[in-house]
């Protein structure tokens, strides 16, 4: 379980998470949704450790991983596979190297378990044989496979995805939906996923949050989202701008 | 603070500026101790990942060498030229090869290496790490629990303080070959005049101030480029500036180091 406690942090003069309590048991699989520049991604940041917050902590099955001694933050991380906005590929390296990275830092697997492990990751991420190749020869969609073979070579207790369909064609966003549910079930891991694409949410949630000016202002299924009446979650799935003037006549 | 029209504002805004550039300048000096602290408490890494250590070995030091010949070549030949010069008509012909000696075996060998490796090494360690931070490579590093200090600037460092001196030997050797060469060809010295009193002025210490020199600025060339690459933000431009960042402060440095281990050799 993963549990954050009145949260803050700011950039300068800018507040951006301004106190966000939430609690994600294990299994779960959470979507948080909100504006652009509302701290989602900044939030997802603070629970692996990225980031400290100014204020409050964040605990990973008890543990405290905000300001911690690096040594914990490190032990505690092991726990936790992420999958970045732009897949954050290593670009000198192979897709090979990539997925390999932690196995080999992290465990002593000899390097034909290693391969073979490589191997079962790309497979389940449905790109065989592309271990060779190097991440400027790979499309978008395939580059988050990768990130996302990656993020679960080390087996672990929590995927965190950061806009995995940001910049992707409609079919190969809802591919990237499915593998995100087949491997929540498959692997039997707590899911969160930060996005503002109200389909993958509602695709693969169980819950979703909405944050809005850095604070949670709704909760509640995909049902209950959707017959939400709060003004800024429904402008929000609707996709409706709050000033109604901001409109070019031609 | 005080309103930028007033003339209160007039009068303590250029005050306020320098205070923050110097708040600025100390918070910065910080995280690089801090970011130093780290590489030392992680140094030990380098016998465990061998491989990460050779790979930068040859990427920053052995593909330095074409480069820090070239110079080396260039300084020596106008190094024999100009104290050829210099010295007609006051000093003994034989003197100049001790001369070119000592000057390229002192200072110019480590210091114009350095000066190159301060362009090249220091400004492309910069680039890469900064490009990586802000593609939020490091941040994927980090998440994967490896540390990013142990496996980016570690290797750098220690690649680049073992490898200066050895490319200093070889800017050195070429150097005098170089100054050897310009004197004989076009000066009508000979080579015994140029040779001649090399072994009366030769001193072991001289060669080993001039590595363990060499040493020193590798490692903060490597140290600065680590850090100002970890620094980086805001896109393609904050990579520009933290090459340049680099590549400035890490001459500026090894000339500062140059001064302070001078006083401390000699």
């Amino acid at each position: 379980m993963i549990e954050s406690r009145n949260l803050k942090k700011s950039f300068g003069e800018k507040q951006v998470l301004q106190g966000v309590d939430l609690t994600i048991p294990t299994a779960e699989s959470l979507v948080i949704i909100g504006q652009s520049g509302c701290g989602k991604s900044v939030f997802l940041k603070h629970l692996v450790g990225l980031l400290d917050p100014d204020e409050g902590e964040v605990y990973v099955d008890g543990d405290r991983i905000s300001n911690a001694v690096r040594a914990d933050v490190y032990r505690i991380r092991m726990k936790f596979g992420v999958l970045f906005q732009s897949a954050a590929l290593f670009d000198s390296m192979t897709v090979m190297d990539n997925v390999s990275l932690g196995l080999i830092e992290h465990t002593d697997m000899s390097r034909s378990e290693i391969t073979k492990r490589v191997a079962a990751c790309l497979e389940m991420v449905s790109l065989p044989g592309t271990e060779k190749l190097k991440p400027s020869e790979l499309s978008g969609g395939m580059r988050k496979r990768v990130g996302l073979a990656r993020a679960i070579a080390m087996k672990p207790k929590y995927i965190l995805y950061d806009e995995p369909t940001t910049g992707l064609d409609p079919i190969t966003a809802d591919s990237i939906n499915d593998l995100i549910i087949s491997l929540n079930e498959e692997l039997d891991v707590t899911t969160i996923v930060v996005t503002h694409d109200m389909v993958s949410a509602f695709k693969i949630a169980d819950r979703i949050v909405m944050l809005h000016e850095g604070k949670v202002v709704f909760t509640g299924t995909p049902a209950e989202t959707k017959s939400t009446k709060l003004g800024i979650v429904r402008r929000f799935i609707e996709g409706e701008s709050e000033d109604q003037s901001v409109v070019t006549h031609y | 603070m005080a309103r930028s029209g007033s003339i209160e504002g007039v009068l303590l805004g250029p005050i306020y500026l320098l205070g923050r550039r110097f708040v600025e300048f100390v918070a910065e000096f910080g995280r690089f101790g801090m970011m130093m602290g780290r590489v030392v408490s992680e140094v030990g890494d380098i016998f465990r990942r061998r491989d990460l250590f050779f790979r930068e070995c040859v990427r920053l030091g052995t593909d330095s060498l074409p480069l820090v010949l070239v110079v080396g070549v260039f300084a020596g030949a106008v190094s024999g030229w100009q104290l050829s010069y210099q010295m007609e008509g006051y000093l003994p012909r034989d003197l100049l090869g001790p001369g070119v000696f000592k000057s390229i075996v002192l200072e110019m060998g480590p210091v114009l290496t350095g000066l190159v490796i301060a362009g090249r090494v220091a400004a492309s360690i910069a680039a890469e790490i900064g490009t990586m931070r802000v593609t939020e490579q490091i941040d994927a590093l980090e998440s994967m629990a490896i540390s990013s200090t142990r496996y980016l600037a570690v290797p750098r460092i220690a690649a680049m303080t073992i490898m200066m001196p050895i490319l200093v030997v070889q800017a050195n050797f070429i150097a005098l070959m170089g100054a050897w060469f310009v004197t004989t060809m076009f000066l009508s010295f000979t080579t015994a005049q140029f040779w001649g009193l090399v072994p009366n002025f030769f001193h072991v210490y001289d060669i080993i101030s001039g590595l363990l020199k060499s040493c020193f600025f590798g490692m903060s060339s490597a140290m600065i480029g680590c850090y100002v690459g970890f620094d980086a933000s805001g896109g393609a431009e904050g990579v520009g500036t933290a090459t340049i960042k680099a590549f400035v402060w890490s001459s500026i440095a090894l000339l500062v180091l140059d001064y302070i281990l001078a006083m401390i050799l000699f």
